[in-house]
C-alpha cells in the first residue's frame, strides 16, 4: 500500500545549508534510503547521499534520523512515528561536504597510525596456523564492523571535544583490540593505547554500542578489556614497584 | 579549456574491491608506485557483500579434495566454455593465496584440529569454501585493505573514471573526476589494471550494488580492447523478493550449504523433480541422504538444493510460473527445519548465518530460525567481460591493459559456481598486479594526448549544457526496465530484438540528459556519465545472446531450449568497430591439453 510520507532532509554545504521538505509516496516495508533516493530521482538530481549496498554490510548511509545516529538502508519507515514528517541530516562529528555526505577521511588517516598486524611463526611445516575457533571468537566479533563510522559521530570525546587530534574513538578501539587479541599477533600496541590514543578518555558511557548496526559490545569487549591492559601494565602498584626498582 | 591535474604513477589500479586490492598489493611488492583509483570510500566495494566463502581445495575437511577436482568442478559448472588455463591456476593457485590472507590476519572459522573450516557450496564436489560465518566477502576485502595501506599505495577515495587513455595501441592513463568537488584528473601509468567489477545495474532486479554500471568493460571497449561471453549473465536463485524495496538483495548459497531447502506452495521439495543427466550420479535420491550430505557424512551425495545456479534459478521460476509459488512471487527456502534434526538448532543458525538472520529480522520481520524466507532469482554476476591473457591477465589488444576479478570473463565460462568468485579476485588479481608491475619496469610512460583529454573532457560537461528535464535517473530506469523484461533469466529473439531497438531510443535519449546545479558531489551527474557504460553492455550482452541461439549455463532461450553441440565450439567476441559500432565475432574453443581432459573425464 502507498501511502504519503513527508521528510525534512538537510541540504547545504560546509558554508551553510538548511533543512528543505519533500513529500513522497512509500510502499510497503520501505526504508529511509529508498524515500531519499526517490527524491533524489523525481525532484533533487543533485542531492547527495552516500550509499553502496543496501543491505547493511558496507556501511555508507550512515546519517542522523530523527536525531538518532542509524543507518538510512536499514532504518525501516514503519519503525518511525507515522504521520509525522521525518528528519534526516548529515553525521555531525564529521566536516560537511554536501547534504547527506560528510567528511570521514580522518577515520583512514587514523587506521594508517595503528602498528599493523605481525603474526607469530607458523605452527606447522607447510606454513598454516592453528588457533581454535573458541580463541577466534572474540575477535571475529569485532572483525564484523562495516566502518560505519556511527560510534565515532556518538563518541562525546569527538562529537562534543573534537579531540580528534589526540583520541582515535571506538571505532579504532575495537580495531587495536581486534589486533591485540588476534591469537596469533606478536605486535603490542598497549603503549600507544595510553599515550597516543587516550584511551583514558573514554568514561564508558556506552554511546557507541548502543548505535553500533552489528551489535558489536564495542565498550565492554573491546574497550574495558583494553583499559585493562593499560592499567595492568602501567599502573599496577606491585609492577610499578618492579620498575621503579630495576629503573626500567 | 577544462582544467584537470595530473598525476604520475607506474601502476594505476581502477577499482578497490578484492581483485584491485590484490592487485595494488602485488605491484607494490614489485617495487613500483600504485595507485588505486575508486568510486567509493576504501573498503566499500562490492566484495563487501560477498556471503558464503571462496573456493579452493584445501582439503582441510575432506582430504580426498585436491586441485584436479577443483579444476574439474569449474569446467563443468562453466560448460565447458570456460577459459581451461584460467580454470587450472585458478584451482592450483587459490589454497595459497587463501593461506596468504591467513598471514595478514583473516580470521576464518576453524575445523575442530584449529585449521581453516571448508562448507559445501553449489557445484563443488567436497566441502571447499573457506569462510567466516556469511560475511567472508567482509572478512576479505578488510584483511586487503588493512594490509594494503601499510605498503605505500596511493588511493583516490571517491574519484571516477571516465575514459582510458592511449598513445597509439597502448593505454597510458586514465581521465576522471573527483566526487568531492567534481574537479578533473589525469592519472598518467605505464600499465593500467582493470578491477571494476560486473554490471548488475544494468537490471532492475539485482543484488549489485549502484557501483555495477559496467565501467571496466566499456572503458576496455572504448579504448580497443575485446569483450568476451557478454551472453552469460548470472541470475542468483536466492535474492529476497520481499518486501518490494530490498527485492533482489542476495540471501547466500550458504543457507542451502548448512541444510536449507526450497519449497514451493505445496510443501514439495521440487527441486528433486528436475536433476540435470550430468549430475544425476552426484546427487542425494532422498532428502535423508542430503541432509547427510549436508552434516558432513562423506558417503552421502549432495542434496538437489546445491545443483549449479543457473539450474535452481530456472527451477525456481518453473515453480512461480506454474502457479506453485509463494505469496509475493517467489518459492520458500527453509532452514528453520533442521530444528527437526538438532537440538540447538536456533542459536546454530545464528552462530552460521548470522547477516542473513540480521537481514531477514530487519528488512523483512521475519524470522529465520522459526519461518521460511521467501526468494527467487536476482541480477548476481557476469560471467562474460574483457577477454585477457589467461596467465598475465593482459588484455588481447590493448598492450600495458589487464583486468582481473568480474570484470575479465574466462574463468567461468557458462556459469561460475558460488565461492569461486572471491578465489578468482585473489588469484587473478595477484596475477594482474604481478604483470602490470612487470609491465611498467620494462615500458615508460607514454604520451597524454592534451587534445584527447579536452574531448572526453568536454563531453563530460555536456550534460551541464541540456535541458534538466531529460532526467538521467528516468533513463536508467527504463533501461533497466527494458533489460530486465527482455534479456532476463529466459529469453526469446523476438524480446531481445526489441530490446536492442529499445536501447537505439534510449542511447538518443541518455545523449540528451541534462543536470542542475554545479560539479559538486553531485549524483545527478554522475548518473548521466554512467549511462553510456550502462549501454555499453547492455547492448553487448543483447547482442551475444542474440548470437548464441542454444541454452547454455547462465544463458537460457526459450526459442532454443537445449544445449547444442555447435556451439560448444566457440565463444562470442565483441570490439568496436572502425565507425563506433560494435562487431560481434565466433573465435574457436581452444581444445583442451592432454592431461587436463584426462582430469576432466577422471572426474565425470
Amino acid at each position: 500500500m502507498s501511502k504519503k510520507v513527508s521528510l525534512r532532509i538537510w541540504r547545504g554545504d560546509k558554508d551553510s545549508g538548511e533543512f528543505k521538505s519533500y513529500e513522497t509516496e512509500a510502499d510497503d516495508g520501505m526504508v529511509v534510503l529508498d524515500v531519499v533516493h526517490q527524491v533524489q530521482a523525481t525532484q533533487a538530481p543533485d542531492l547527495a547521499v552516500r550509499w553502496n549496498c543496501k543491505a547493511g554490510k558496507c556501511g555508507s548511509c550512515s546519517a542522523e534520523i530523527n536525531g538518532m545516529p542509524r543507518l538510512m538502508c536499514m532504518t525501516r519507515l514503519s519503525d518511525l512515528p507515522e504521520g509525522e514528517p521525518i528528519t534526516v541530516e548529515p553525521m555531525m562529528a564529521f566536516p560537511i561536504i554536501k547534504d547527506l555526505v560528510t567528511d570521514v577521511s580522518w577515520n583512514f588517516r587514523v587506521k594508517q597510525t595503528i602498528k599493523p598486524f605481525k603474526p607469530r611463526p607458523p605452527d606447522a611445516p607447510d606454513g598454516t596456523w592453528r588457533m581454535d575457533q573458541r580463541d577466534v571468537d572474540r575477535v571475529q566479533e569485532f572483525r564484523k564492523c562495516i566502518e560505519c563510522f556511527l560510534c565515532q559521530n556518538v563518541c562525546h570525546v569527538l562529537r562534543d571535544h573534537a579531540k580528534h587530534e589526540t583520541f582515535i574513538g571506538p571505532r579504532f578501539f575495537v580495531h587495536t583490540a581486534a589486533l591485540e587479541m588476534h591469537p596469533l599477533d606478536t605486535e603490542d600496541r598497549v603503549p600507544a593505547l595510553k599515550d597516543d590514543y587516550n584511551l583514558g578518555y573514554c568514561n564508558i558511557t556506552k554511546c557507541c554500542t548502543k548505535v553500533c548496526p552489528e551489535s558489536i559490545t564495542i565498550t565492554d569487549n573491546a574497550i574495558i578489556p583494553l583499559k585493562e591492559r593499560v592499567v595492568d601494565r602501567f599502573y599496577d602498584p606491585v609492577r610499578r614497584l618492579f620498575r621503579v626498582l630495576s629503573g626500567s | 579549456m577544462a582544467e584537470y591535474t595530473t598525476h604520475e604513477h607506474d601502476v594505476l589500479v581502477i577499482g578497490a574491491g578484492g581483485a584491485g586490492l590484490r592487485a595494488a598489493i602485488e605491484a607494490s611488492a614489485a617495487g613500483v608506485d600504485v595507485a588505486v583509483v575508486c568510486k567509493s570510500l576504501l573498503g566499500k566495494a562490492h566484495t563487501v557483500m560477498a556471503e558464503g566463502g571462496m573456493a579452493a581445495a584445501m582439503a582441510n575437511v575432506d582430504d580426498r579434495d585436491s586441485w584436479k577436482v577443483h579444476f574439474a568442478d569449474t569446467m563443468r559448472g562453466g560448460q565447458y566454455l570456460n577459459s581451461w588455463r584460467m580454470a587450472e591456476l585458478h584451482a592450483k593457485e587459490a589454497p595459497e593465496r587463501v593461506r596468504e590472507l591467513e598471514a595478514w590476519g583473516a580470521v576464518f572459522d576453524r575445523t575442530k584440529d584449529g585449521r581453516i573450516l571448508q562448507r559445501n557450496f553449489g557445484g563443488h564436489r567436497y566441502p571447499r569454501l573457506a569462510h567466516v560465518g556469511d560475511r567472508t566477502g567482509l572478512e576479505l576485502i578488510r584483511t586487503l585493505q588493512d594490509h594494503g595501506i601499510h605498503r605505500g599505495m596511493k588511493v583516490y577515495m571517491e574519484h571516477t573514471t571516465v575514459r582510458l587513455l592511449k598513445d597509439g595501441d597502448r593505454v597510458v592513463g586514465a581521465f576522471g573526476y573527483d566526487r568531492e568537488r567534481g574537479r578533473f584528473h589525469v592519472w598518467r601509468a605505464k600499465a593500467v589494471v582493470l578491477a571494476t567489477g560486473g554490471i548488475g545495474r544494468a537490471y532492475k532486479i539485482t543484488s549489485n550494488s549502484w557501483e555495477y554500471t559496467g565501467d571496466g568493460q566499456s572503458l576496455a571497449y572504448h579504448a580497443g580492447a575485446e569483450l568476451m561471453d557478454m551472453e552469460f549473465v548470472q541470475f542468483h536463485p536466492t535474492g529476497m523478493v520481499w518486501p518490494p524495496s530490498v527485492r533482489g538483495i542476495l540471501v547466500t548459497e550458504g543457507v542451502r550449504g548448512e541444510g536449507g531447502v526450497l519449497r514451493n506452495s505445496e510443501g514439495r521439495r521440487f527441486m528433486f523433480d528436475d536433476i540435470p543427466d550430468n549430475y544425476r550420479s552426484s546427487t542425494a535420491t532422498d532428502p535423508e541422504e542430503g541432509w547427510r550430505y549436508v552434516t558432513g557424512d562423506k558417503s552421502a551425495r549432495r542434496p538437489p538444493e546445491l545443483l549449479t545456479r543457473d539450474h535452481v534459478a530456472r527451477c525456481i521460476r518453473r515453480e512461480v510460473k506454474a502457479g506453485r509459488g509463494s505469496p509475493h512471487g517467489g518459492v520458500f527456502l527453509d532452514i528453520a527445519w533442521i530444528k527437526e534434526k538438532i537440538a540447538n538448532a536456533p542459536e546454530h543458525i545464528k552462530k552460521k548465518l548470522p547477516s542473513m538472520y540480521h537481514q531477514f529480522k530487519a528488512l523483512a520481520d521475519i524470522d529465520i530460525t522459526v519461518e521460511p524466507m521467501e526468494v527467487g532469482p536476482t541480477t548476481h554476476y557476469v560471467m562474460g567481460g574483457v577477454r585477457v591473457d589467461p596467465d598475465t591477465q593482459m588484455t588481447t589488444t590493448v598492450p600495458g591493459l589487464f583486468a582481473a576479478g568480474e570484470v575479465a570473463a574466462g574463468l567461468h565460462g557458462a556459469n561460475r559456481l558460488g565461492g569461486n568468485s572471491l578465489s578468482d579476485l585473489i588469484v587473478f588479481g595477484k596475477r594482474a598486479g604481478e604483470y602490470a608491475a612487470k609491465f611498467a619496469k620494462e615500458h615508460g610512460a607514454g604520451q597524454i594526448h592534451d587534445d584527447e583529454v579536452q574531448q572526453i573532457a568536454r563531453w563530460a560537461l555536456a550534460p551541464f549544457e541540456r535541458d534538466a528535464k531529460n532526467n538521467p535517473y528516468t533513463v536508467q530506469y527504463e533501461l533497466q526496465d527494458l533489460m530486465q523484461d527482455n534479456v532476463g533469466i529466459v529469453r526469446t529473439e523476438a524480446e531481445m530484438t526489441h530490446a536492442l531497438e529499445g536501447l537505439e531510443q534510449l542511447r538518443e535519449r541518455a545523449a540528451a540528459v541534462g543536470v542542475a546545479s554545479h560539479r559538486e558531489y553531485n549524483p545527478g551527474w554522475h548518473t548521466a556519465l554512467d549511462l553510456d557504460n550502462l549501454m555499453v553492455v547492455s547492448q553487448a550482452i543483447t547482442m551475444s545472446a542474440i548470437e548464441r541461439k542454444e541454452s547454455r549455463g547462465g544463458h537460457f532461450r526459450d526459442d532454443f531450449p537445449d544445449k547444442d553441440p555447435a556451439y560448444a565450439k566457440f565463444n562470442t567476441v565483441l570490439k568496436k568497430g572502425p565507425d563506433g559500432e560494435m562487431q560481434l565475432r565466433r573465435v574457436d574453443v581452444i581444445p583442451l591439453r592432454d592431461d587436463l581432459a584426462q582430469i576432466v573425464e577422471d572426474n565425470k
